[in-house]
């Protein structure tokens, strides 16, 4: 198996080669991975990205590998793009979705899981409401497990293509003003980037509501403050976070109108920033309560350039994941 | 019937030579006991064995009143795939204990006296531990209307308690008080302002976030301890907090008692030996309340020492492996801790040199017996032989997998502690020996 897939590899002269391996067999959390792999990764995906550049988008890397997008979770932006990278590297590749599965029937995960293993798949890739989910899915199944987003716990390969977006407009990592607005509460997001910026030697602020600063924040490393001008002083880079409409009935905040009035992002509060500054969004956006559509649309805003890097991001990860699998065996 | 036919058959019984910790009696030393007919008739050394029959109890055993757990879940009736009264007793026994007070979230619950009637039926049946029932404060633990709490009394109820569920309305919680004071029965109160914790599901602070888990302040227990103890302090009626948790809960009981107010707590060995940096995605540790911070942990220890705290009991809650093998935040709260506690106190507070065995033994049997109006805790003449026998150097180790308990769900399997339970006795008769003691075997 092996020998053929290498020989076709070679004769439709696919430019990627195995560089190396990710040491886990799962990539549960950004805390996984080392600086070295996270670098591996993101050179990787820029290998990737071309893949999505030729006629014909697709390279046979992971032929005869089968795997299944577990989504628990709606989501639009990132099953879609786990199915693209899964497909332009050849994969078989299935997506359950919560409304289709029999989770709705009340199954538990546990056995839900149990019975895609019986089907031998070679990765799960899993987005679940419940925080924890995928390292529960990773004791229980020997597929290895690729999280897509897990509660409010990570969502790994959101904050790896926002670090490669970030790489391709900036020189370094280190000394970067990395400001991440909005929810940090309940967002996944900002616990994934957070580890990750940090690990490259960001200089990292987090900015939101005191109601939904995470308890212990100031253990995280990080500069924690309800000051947007603040945060976005002399900022290179700003993440805005998707605010839940619901949150107002935690008390969270009182109002749209007044969130976005003191934490709303808008090109006109963005002049404090670095002039060289990015602004990026992990999607869904909601135009007029945590960004406006002039921060959002403008020339600084990175947002569909995020969307892009998804796809060779996660190609990277399903590749340098099934890589280690052969070695294995 | 049994239990009688067993006394009616016994003859004289000396216990010879152990050491005899029995603070209601001031005693801390190597004396010998006599029994007869299941009751202490002599405490004292050198004592004559004069047609008895003789247990030597090796000079290093500790030989103290009969351990009572004053919260425990037995899930009977209602949830009899997690516990049995029947199962629940032998795991009692296992573990040290003589005597365990039931919560009434059954189902359905202990709110008439046909449920607390079954409970003691059943423990009548299975014959080891002393089940003491508790009834709830109002129907159906739903908050509010109170029990028939006189009626509850009268069947056997030893306090009353919604636990799970705090009486988070202030004016019934004292009605309760007022009320469950004529029949001088304590309630047992679950603090925690529901509100405060919505959907936490472990201690708020920088693990939860690191974990993504919704966090449950310490504040959400704290405001319902200050409640509890000024409305004691109103209505002079008993109240007991269960499973205390925070510095700042202890802080309230410390000064109630300063004030003289009827308050009386209990902490759990989980709280004393854990804290939320120990937690993962494993459901074995989410209980509730939950692993608080380290400053937590040593305040406990702290009023254990100086008093505040009256006793240690396990809040035993087993649950199936179906139940908790699921998502974090989708599992039920609870460990067991029959089968643990006596190896974790011995271990962890006698050992490390932080609580003396007579202040051990005041936490575990005279505190609770005194707190519930119970007979026990005493091994002074005339009171009834039950016995808890420490191997206190003995090694034990936890194994789940041989607990009596139909349950399984413990963040301390596979550890090894100091300190092992080597028999018990309830009313003169040997019910517990453990066989892992070579040296417990003159119990058999």
């Amino acid at each position: 198996m092996t020998t053929r897939s290498m020989s076709e590899t070679t004769i439709i002269r696919d430019p990627i080669r195995p560089l190396s391996r990710l040491r886990s067999r799962h990539l549960l959390s950004v805390a996984d991975l080392t600086p070295e792999e996270v670098v591996l990764i993101l050179d990787t995906a820029e290998a990737m990205r071309e893949v999505g550049t030729r006629p014909i988008k697709k390279v046979p890397t992971l032929r005869g590998k089968t795997v299944v997008n577990l989504f628990c979770e709606p989501s639009t932006r990132t099953r879609t793009s786990f199915e693209i990278a899964e497909k332009r590297l050849s994969a078989d590749t299935l997506s359950i979705t919560t409304s289709t599965s029999s989770v709705v029937k009340g199954e538990t995960l546990a056995d839900t899981a149990r019975n895609i293993e019986a089907m031998a798949p070679d990765m799960i890739v899993v987005r679940h409401p419940a925080s924890g989910a995928c390292q529960f899915l990773a004791n229980i199944c020997s597929s290895r497990i690729i999280n897509a987003g897990d509660g409010m716990h990570e969502h790994p390969t959101q904050a790896l293509l926002d670090v490669l977006t970030i790489r391709e407009h900036k020189t370094k990592f280190t000394g970067l003003k990395v400001s991440i607005v909005g929810d940090l509460l309940h967002s996944r997001v900002l616990r994934s980037n957070v580890l990750l910026l940090k690990m490259l030697g960001a200089d990292v602020w987090v900015c939101g509501p005191r109601t939904m600063m995470p308890a212990g924040i100031d253990r995280f490393g990080v500069k924690a403050t309800s000051s947007l001008d603040a945060a976005v002083e002399g900022a290179d880079v700003v993440m805005m976070l998707r605010i839940q409409l619901e949150r107002m009935q935690g008390y969270f905040f009182p109002s749209l109108r007044e969130y976005f009035n003191i934490f709303g992002m808008s090109s006109e509060r963005l002049r404090r920033a670095k002039p060289d500054v990015i602004v990026m969004h992990p999607g869904p956006l909601n135009r007029g309560v945590e960004i406006a559509s002039d921060a959002a649309d403008g020339p600084y805003s990175v947002i569909l350039e995020q969307v892009a890097n998804g796809v060779a991001v996660r190609m990277a990860v399903l590749y340098l994941l099934a890589g280690a699998k052969e070695e294995n065996l | 019937m049994t239990a009688t036919k067993s006394v009616s058959r016994q003859q004289l019984i000396i216990l010879k030579g152990g050491h005899v910790v029995d603070p209601a009696q001031g005693l801390n030393e190597l004396c010998d006991l006599r029994i007869a007919n299941g009751v202490v008739e002599q405490v004292g050394p050198d004592l004559g064995v004069d047609g008895a029959s003789v247990i030597e109890v090796p000079a290093d055993f500790i030989v103290c009143p009969g351990f009572i757990d004053m919260h425990v879940h037995l899930r009977e009736p209602g949830q009899e795939y997690k516990e049995r009264i029947s199962t629940g007793v032998e795991a009692a026994v296992a573990g040290g204990f003589v005597g365990v007070a039931c919560m009434p979230n059954t189902n359905p619950v202990n709110d008439h006296r046909a449920v607390t009637e079954l409970i003691l039926r059943k423990a009548e049946a299975a014959n080891l531990a002393h089940v003491y029932p508790i009834g709830a404060v109002t129907l159906g633990s739903k908050g509010e209307q109170l029990s028939e709490i006189g009626e509850l009394h009268d069947a056997g109820c030893v306090a009353i308690s919604d636990d799970g569920h705090p009486v988070a309305d202030a004016l019934l919680m004292r009605r309760a008080l007022e009320y469950a004071s004529m029949f001088e029965m304590p309630v047992i109160d679950h603090c925690e302002d529901p509100s405060l914790k919505g959907d936490g599901s472990v201690h708020e602070g920088y693990h939860a976030s690191v974990l993504g888990l919704r966090g449950i302040p310490g504040e959400a227990e704290e405001v319902m301890v200050e409640r509890d103890v000024t409305l004691s302090g109103l209505t002079d009626g008993s109240v007991h907090i269960a499973h205390m948790s925070t510095r700042g809960s202890l802080r309230a009981v410390r000064s109630g008692k300063e004030r003289g107010i009827n308050v009386t707590c209990e902490v759990t060995p989980h709280h004393f030996t854990l804290t939320d940096e120990e937690l993962s995605y494993d459901t074995n540790y989410k209980m509730n309340p939950p692993l608080r911070e380290s400053g937590d942990r040593e305040a406990i220890i702290q009023g254990l020492v100086d008093g505040t705290i009256d006793a240690i009991a396990t809040d035993h809650a087993p649950h199936h492996a179906d139940d908790k093998t699921v998502e974090f935040e989708k599992a039920p709260f609870g460990i067991i801790g029959l089968e643990t506690a006596v190896p974790l106190v011995i271990d962890r507070l006698l050992h490390k040199g932080l609580v003396p065995i007579g202040r051990l033994v005041e936490l575990l049997s005279t505190n609770p017996a005194r707190i519930l109006g119970l007979p026990g805790g005493s091994l002074a003449p005339g009171a009834a032989a039950d016995i808890t026998v420490l191997a206190p150097d003995v090694t034990t180790e936890i194994a789940a997998s041989r607990f009596k308990s139909l349950a399984r769900n413990t963040p301390f399997d596979g550890w090894q502690l100091r300190g092992s339970v080597a028999a018990v006795l309830i009313g003169g008769r040997i019910v517990y020996t453990n066989e892992d003691i070579e040296a417990a075997g003159v119990f058999q």
